[in-house]
């Protein structure tokens, strides 16, 4: 046994003394769910720490978020629990969830792709418990697909691509090509820029599909010179969900113009270089935890989990629906160590944040920038405000 | 264990040190300490002109200082090198180190200043060290980043926040036992306490509030609200607090809200809100208390607040990304 294990032990041995003392503790339970492979964290794909991929399963913000807790739990007569359950699809997952749900578990972490998300969200409509959204990003959960017990702690693309339209906005560099992908994924990302582009009044001045092939029949569409030659613009967007293309745009443009997107400069959930806020101590607490650095996916898991214990800390664990109602409140403070208060939005369940415009070890601005201001609250000028919402669940 | 006998303690520490006719010496030069984070020095002005006397080369990243009981010594946390360093204020340097574990931020003295309690916020824990010998006697396990430390009135009780947990850890020095938590508001940071000790003021970064402890029973009295106007809630960010002499008035600074609070302490209401400088942390109080001096952590300079006209006096450049002011006048 490791001495990680170890600790572990001591950890739940002291838990349970401290429940034993303590009569009857109540204990909060999360599930955690995940498909047996997802191609996101594919280690093949992963090697080359592109910008745009997530550096592992989330699972660890997780523990690290229970661990946190402990103290906290302790002092109200409460211990967190975390269960992890995997399947191979949607239907798979929707049997965990039940046979965990008849265990008492109200609370859900789901780290799945979009679809699986959706199906799962339609599925449980309805039902006495919650789901957290920790790692899919796509704008239609919060619009048409959202369903009210649905949160999100990932932002969407449409935040993502608002943060970079801001910074480039303030840059002057308002005159954009953009290079997009053939996944569907790809299309989603590079059709979030452009209406973050209309948004921010930014100008496409070209748009252009690639393919990543050697192929010499379709030269125009591979190759990087080709594809940024012509008209003149200020920087190149990559919309590139895969990353292996994206991740040779940089210095291979005819024109000296910065690559943002999915490579050079990305705007993300949380990134490991984050020196305020307390945030170095966060991602030392994860590296320790998971032996590589933190990432946005991995936050988002990690505030998933501390967005309900502060809940159940501060209404004294009250019963679901009062809970919920604290969750999605206006009242809570959730603390996402990036030095705003975060809360829900109360209109499509998404946790509105700042998000960190970053290089590959340097954060190089915090979104929303200063300047761009909201009537209420300057953080819904990055994705759906409430009037742009076609969240009816 | 039994408590050592204060005198004999002290003496051997100074006559241990060897510093005895120079630390005689240094008595009230009037010199303003400031750490600065990202320079690893302590900037020393004269308290008169506030012109730089000397940059003091320290471990890597400065941050939390006192002084000593008798006043001839500053003690610095130097966060990034695991150490506490001794600055020698007849000499104004580095004269001794003493090692305190991963991560310090703040720390305060046992009351016979034989021993520091440090906060080490990688490891979530609290470490009680020996300031003679350089040894730690205990590590105290408390909620993760814990930051802010209080040494209560009387010495018996040990006060410390987690910033994580959200809550204060209330600590028998005496056993090194966690006697209570007592969950506050969010993001707790640091302390202020009345004369007589019966209240505990603690900020809280997240949420614009400083939360009052009953110091007797351990639980939330009350909380002050701080809404300087112009500001959302959610930009006034309260870190640093000092309390007069008298108990009758505490000053918080409010971070990102660039302001600070001048509160009445019986009432509870916010008499003035005094603008400063960017990132407002760190506030300390001359001896006379004719002034206080504000850290501006992100303009990397000082605001000189004369507490009768709640006016800044002046702003003086120090060095980059400064953390705490202490006054030897």
């Amino acid at each position: 046994m490791n001495s990680r294990a170890l600790t572990h032990l001591a950890l739940v041995a002291s838990l349970l003394l401290f429940a034993l003392v303590a009569g009857a503790a109540e204990v909060v339970r999360f599930g955690y769910l995940e498909l047996n492979e997802d191609p996101r964290y594919d280690e093949r794909k992963a090697f080359f720490r592109t910008l745009s991929r997530p550096l592992g399963a989330p699972f660890a913000g997780a523990e690290v978020a229970l661990r946190e807790s402990r103290f906290v739990g302790q002092a109200i007569g409460v211990s967190f629990d975390l269960v992890r359950a995997r399947g191979a699809d949607a239907p798979a997952l929707l049997a965990e969830l039940e046979k965990l749900h008849a265990e008492g578990v109200r609370h859900f972490l789901i780290d799945a792709p979009g679809k699986v998300v959706a199906e799962l969200a339609s599925a449980t409509r309805g039902r006495e418990l919650l789901l957290f959204n920790v790692s899919a990003p796509d704008d239609a959960l919060r619009q048409a697909q959202c369903q009210a017990h649905l949160y999100h702690t990932i932002p969407n693309h449409g935040m993502q691509a608002d943060a970079l339209a801001q910074f480039l906005v303030a840059k002057k560099w308002r005159n954009v090509l953009l290079l997009q992908g053939p996944r569907d994924e790809d299309k989603l990302v590079g059709a979030a820029f452009e209406n973050s582009a209309r948004r921010f009044g930014l100008k496409i001045v070209d748009r252009k599909d690639f393919v990543l092939s050697n192929d010499p029949r379709q030269r125009e569409l591979g190759n990087v010179g080709l594809l940024t030659a012509g008209g003149d613009y200020d920087v190149v967007f990559v919309a590139d969900s895969d990353g292996e293309f994206a991740r040779s745009v940089p210095y291979d443009t005819v024109r000296p113009r910065p690559v943002v997107g999915a490579e050079g400069l990305v705007a993300e959930a949380w990134h490991w270089a984050w020196p305020r806020h307390g945030a170095p101590q966060l991602t030392s607490r994860f590296e320790k935890q998971a032996r590589r650095h933190m990432g946005s996916a991995d936050w988002a898991a990690w505030v998933a989990v501390k967005a309900v214990v502060e809940a159940v800390v501060r209404t004294g664990n009250a019963p679901f629906d009062k809970l919920v109602a604290y969750l999605g409140g206006e009242e809570i403070t959730i603390d996402g160590f990036k030095g705003n208060r975060l809360y829900f939005r109360d209109w499509d369940r998404q946790l509105r944040q700042p998000l960190l415009i970053a290089t590959h070890n340097a954060v190089i601005e915090r979104a929303p920038l200063q300047g761009f201001l909201h009537q209420t609250n300057n953080m819904d000028t990055l994705g759906f405000d409430r009037r742009d919402s076609r969240c009816k669940p | 264990m039994t408590r050592p006998t204060t005198p004999i303690r002290c003496l051997a520490a100074v006559l241990s040190l060897g510093l005895f006719a120079g630390a005689a010496l240094a008595k009230d030069t009037g010199y303003l300490f400031v750490s600065s984070e990202n320079d690893n020095a302590v900037t020393v002005l004269d308290g008169k002109s506030f012109q730089v006397v000397k940059a003091i080369a320290t471990g890597e990243r400065p941050r939390d200082m006192k002084l000593s009981a008798d006043r001839s010594q500053v003690f610095v946390i130097a966060s990034n090198s695991e150490r506490v360093d001794v600055i020698d204020i007849a000499k104004l340097e580095v004269v001794r180190s003493i090692d305190v574990g991963e991560d310090p931020e703040m720390f305060d003295f046992a009351k016979d200043g034989s021993r520091i309690y440090v906060s080490n916020e990688e490891d979530a824990e609290v470490s009680v060290i020996d300031v003679v010998a350089n040894k730690v006697l205990a590590k105290i396990e408390v909620g993760e980043e814990p930051e802010g430390v209080l040494v209560g009135k009387d010495g018996s009780r040990l006060y410390v926040t987690s910033e994580v947990a959200n809550m204060v850890h209330v600590i028998d020095t005496a056993s090194n036992a966690i006697l209570a938590n007592v969950v506050v508001g969010n993001r707790p940071r640091r302390f202020a306490d009345t004369p007589d000790g019966s209240e505990v003021w603690v900020t809280n970064e997240l949420g614009a509030s400083v939360t009052v402890l009953d110091a007797k029973a351990n639980v939330v009295k009350e909380t002050v609200t701080f809404a300087p106007k112009g500001f959302r809630s959610d930009d006034v960010t309260p870190v640093g607090i000092t309390m007069t002499r008298d108990g009758k008035t505490a000053y918080v600074t409010l971070g990102r809200a660039n302001h600070v609070a001048v509160v009445d302490v019986a009432t509870r209401k916010v008499r003035d809100y005094v603008l400063v400088g960017n990132r407002a942390w760190g506030a300390t109080l001359s001896r006379d208390e004719s002034m206080l001096v504000v850290v501006n952590g992100l303009s990397d300079d000082i605001s000189l607040v004369d507490t009768k006209t709640n006016k800044v006096l002046r702003s003086v450049p120090v060095g980059r990304v400064p953390h705490t002011a202490v006054i030897d006048d």
